[in-house]
């Protein structure tokens, strides 16, 4: 008697963010903008044939794997979100420096046994998205002394060290910068 | 004078090439070869790219080191990959 | 002037890559290894491909830009998947079940 049960079995649940038709012309632009610059880098020819080689197969490329590169649950804040993983990549370089004079003592100090102390340890996240944790882990394997061993699904960390004093700062300032990038 | 400079930069490298050699040649497991690979690896990208300096075709020769920095990530995850399933990784030798 | 700079930065990157291979000589075990192996190559790399691309773009033309561009992605590029590929190795270790070398083992 009512239709309206059946109707609403079948439409997808859009109440979360933008719709889904916007949401893919958004990633779709965005890689689309991105494989087109890589193109004309990459290819050094700017007449008319190759640019319009590029023009195709870089639609073609963002139609089919757009939403690979952007996962777009906010569209807004994508472009933000970008310029200030820009801002914290200046600062990440100075500490991979500090880090790799570090281990450059280590390797060089003539009682190297003594000087290292190997541990795993393990700590807490607060980071909730994939990549804030890819950032972070990745951000770790680079910094003093520690490579993430491993990466649950509830945000638990499992870093191995290599002495004690390289291990104690962790969860710190590099995570607050990056939960500052992306907002969580 | 800097042709010279590059040269024996290049020289340089292949020598700490060597180096890591040892490690993937004398390494009690099977990943610690796999580490010292991608070591070398690594350093080749930086070696074609001098190469290309000394022989005066940097376009091209980045391209090719290009494709090996990627041939070289990709080598290292399908190696990692197939060998952590095997069992007796670690009894190889003392 | 330029030349000087980026002779100076090849020769710091060639300093990186001389302790990476040193430290994969010397340090005890597997999961130690991998600290000089997955730092000071990616260091090393930086410091060279800046110092190269610098030499190439000092002569300024379209061309010379476009392939210092290409060593910039390449080193970008680098810093995405050398974090990747050494997080592979540890974790085909940790699965092979390989015991970390610890100081009370002394194994």
């Amino acid at each position: 008697m009512d239709p309206s049960p059946k109707r609403d079995n079948g439409s997808p649940d859009t109440s979360v963010g933008a719709p889904p038709s916007a949401r893919r012309n958004t990633t779709f632009f965005l890689s689309f903008i991105i494989c087109f610059i890589l193109w004309l880098i990459f290819s050094g020819r700017f007449d008319a044939f190759h640019i319009t080689l590029g023009l195709i197969s870089s639609a073609i490329v963002s139609f089919l794997s757009g939403d690979l590169l952007f996962t777009a649950s906010r569209p807004k804040g994508i472009l933000r979100m970008w310029v200030r993983l820009a801002w914290y990549i200046p600062w990440l370089l100075y500490q991979v420096f500090l880090a790799n004079l570090q281990v450059m003592y280590l390797t060089f100090h003539p009682r190297l046994i003594d000087k290292i102390d190997p541990q795993i340890i393990e700590f807490e996240s607060r980071l909730k998205g994939d990549y804030s944790r890819t950032t972070f882990a990745n951000s770790i394997t680079l910094t003093p002394g520690t490579i993430t061993v491993n990466v649950t699904v509830l945000g638990r960390f499992s870093v191995h060290c290599i002495n004690t004093k390289a291990g104690e700062p962790l969860p710190g300032e590099m995570e607050k910068r990056i939960a500052e990038v992306f907002r969580e | 004078m800097m042709d010279t400079f590059f040269l024996y930069s290049g020289i340089f490298l292949g020598i700490i090439m060597f180096l890591s050699l040892y490690r993937a040649v004398f390494g009690p497991t099977v990943l610690d070869r796999l580490i010292g690979v991608n070591a070398i690896g690594s350093k080749t990208t930086v070696m074609l790219i001098l190469v290309g300096l000394l022989y005066n075709r940097v376009d091209m020769f980045v391209d090719i080191a290009l494709a090996y920095a990627l041939l070289n990530f990709i080598a290292v995850l399908a190696a990692s990959r197939y060998f952590q399933k095997k069992k007796g990784l670690y009894e190889e030798a003392p | 002037m330029i030349n000087w700079l980026s002779a100076i930065l090849v020769i710091g990157g060639l300093i990186f890559f001389f302790g990476g291979s040193i430290g994969i000589i010397r340090f005890p075990d597997f999961y130690s290894r991998l600290h000089p192996a997955g730092k000071l190559d990616t260091a090393g790399q930086l410091f060279t491909m800046s110092g190269i691309a610098l030499y190439i773009a000092q002569d300024a033309s379209l061309h010379t830009f476009l392939t210092a561009a290409k060593i910039v992605l390449i080193v970008i590029f680098i810093y995405i998947t050398s974090p990747t590929a050494t997080h592979a190795i540890i974790d085909a270790g940790v699965r092979a079940g390989l015991k970390p070398w610890t100081k009370e083992g002394q194994s």
